[in-house]
């Protein structure tokens, strides 16, 4: 018996839940998947006095394709004008979908292939058969996949309490290490995936010491070009700093110019100088995380660009 | 006086009802409260793999559940793969035939990583195998005849549930050397 006693309380709808959260506040810790939260209950880094177990919630489960010319609840939609007709589709994902369901899902695979690209990389199947979208959001741990990839795809997170809902954008949900706009009484139950524009191209890199371990450096970019010239530019890190980090400087150095060697280059070398803050700790030093991070905005820029030129991006 | 909870499941096909607390983990009470001793604890925080039990056919750590979690689900252990106490499950035959364990520590969390892995990839290959093989360590074999093991009991499969001793996998190309036949294990009871 290792976590320190608790009580449990397993709410079967989203309703009940924010109701119990609303009681309990501070007090209670949300159990999603349970595999960044229960080893932490076991060393009794955590000693919640209420858990409250997502895992009966069986409406927050379940992954929604939506045609985005249709979309009006979204605020700042993306989607490129003369996009519609091609049926851009973007996802609603409930919060408590797991990692593996997603992984097995045609509609992801189809209509999100940067989140299909990244998931085999959060932990190992076993790992992915409990943990869900939601929680890695929730957890914000710096070295996840998830919470980078929804900041790349400028996903919007909706939150529930007893007062009501709202939407965030992913970018404004990440708020430093281990923390994000959720308050106390607050439930995460949707992430929204806008389709990615026409002519953007994707691609996600990692390293890690071993297949399945935490990324020493991961990597999400999306780059959208006309012609040659890239409109657009997204990139963002993982393991680099508090958070998801945007590589501000490299994206805006991209953006108006011919996406060539030379300019994938100098947005590599400065997202690398400029844009992380990785800190030295046993698996790696600064010096090698930047030399990663370089070495990965290279692979992801180029491999974006060729997918963007060849149409097999969005 | 600590919350007490009923749990009512299904484990190998019995059913089982116990009050706990529910602070016990899966893995603790599978072993304490229902003394199913198969599986087993290893790093009690989900990196190493020995505590991996089939829930509603799906395996995870049990080391990351809680009991009162289970409540009206079906769980299946390591004991629950042999048919009967004289035959062993086709994977556990080719565990034996290939020498795929050593002191059988991390053996049942294989085993049970292993039966989803190859109902939903039948043929799988070497490196799919070693990626699903990735979430459980073990600390003797250095994996190479736990590979085979797996290889091999693919093969059986797809003979149509042929003995393993009949698969052909006698010059399996992975191999890096002849065996080491003189480390061949006990089964753990």
């Amino acid at each position: 018996m290792k976590p320190a006693p608790f009580e449990y309380k397993a709410p079967a709808t989203t309703d009940e839940a924010v109701d119990l959260l609303a009681e309990h506040g501070w007090d209670a810790k949300l159990l999603a998947g349970g595999q960044s939260l229960v080893p932490a209950m076991n060393f009794r880094l955590a000693q919640p006095a209420v858990l409250l177990d997502l895992n009966r919630i069986d409406e927050l489960a379940y992954i929604r394709t939506v045609d985005s010319a249709e979309e009006t609840g979204s605020t700042g939609s993306n989607v490129a004008e003369g996009d519609g007709g091609g049926g851009a589709v973007g996802l609603r994902i409930g919060a408590m979908t797991r990692q593996a369901a997603l992984e097995r899902s045609a509609a992801i695979a189809a209509h999100s292939p940067l989140l299909a690209a990244a998931l085999p990389y959060i932990g190992h199947p076993q790992i992915r058969n409990r943990g869900t979208i939601g929680g890695s959001i929730a957890h914000a741990d710096p070295a996840a996949e998830l919470p980078a990839i929804v900041v790349a795809l400028d996903a919007e997170l909706t939150i529930r309490n007893s007062e009501g809902e709202r939407r965030v954008a992913a970018a404004e949900f990440f708020q430093g290490l281990f923390s994000t706009a959720l308050g106390p009484n607050d439930l995460l139950i949707e992430v929204d995936i806008p389709a990615l524009p026409a002519g953007t191209g994707w691609s996600f890199q990692e390293v890690a010491r071993r297949h399945g371990d935490y990324a020493l450096v991961g990597v999400a970019a999306t780059v959208r070009l006309a012609g040659d010239v890239c409109e657009a530019a997204r990139m963002v890190f993982l393991s680099v700093g508090g958070g998801p980090v945007i590589a501000s400087n490299a994206e805006a150095s991209l953006v108006g110019q011919p996406l060539d060697e030379r300019r994938i280059g100098e947005a590599a070398r400065l997202a690398a100088s400029e844009d992380i803050d990785p800190v030295n700790d046993i698996h790696a030093s600064v010096a090698y995380r930047r030399h990663l991070a370089e070495v990965l905005a290279r692979r992801a820029l180029h491999e974006a660009g060729a997918r963007a030129r060849s149409g097999a991006g969005a | 006086m600590h919350q007490r909870l009923t749990v009512n499941l299904v484990v190998n096909g019995e059913t089982y009802e116990r009050d706990v607390e529910p602070r016990i983990l899966l893995s603790d009470f599978l072993r304490h409260d229902l003394g199913l001793t198969g599986t087993h604890v290893g790093c009690e925080h989900g990196v190493c793999g020995a505590c991996t039990v089939l829930v509603e056919g799906e395996a995870v750590r049990s080391c990351l559940m809680f009991a009162v979690q289970v409540d009206g689900r079906q769980v299946t252990t390591v004991e629950g793969l042999a048919p009967n106490a004289e035959e062993l499950h086709p994977l556990q035959e080719a565990f034996w035939e290939s020498h795929g364990l050593q002191c059988g520590f991390c053996t049942p969390g294989i085993l049970l990583s292993m039966v989803p892995f190859l109902e939903s990839n039948p043929d799988p290959s070497e490196k799919e195998i070693r990626e699903a093989l990735s979430g459980n360590l073990c600390r003797c074999t250095g994996y190479q005849n736990i590979v085979d093991a797996v290889q091999r009991a693919a093969a059986g499969q797809a003979a149509g549930g042929a003995t393993p001793e009949a698969a052909d996998v006698a010059d399996e190309p992975s191999r890096r050397d002849g065996g080491d036949e003189a480390t061949a294990g006990e089964v753990p009871a």
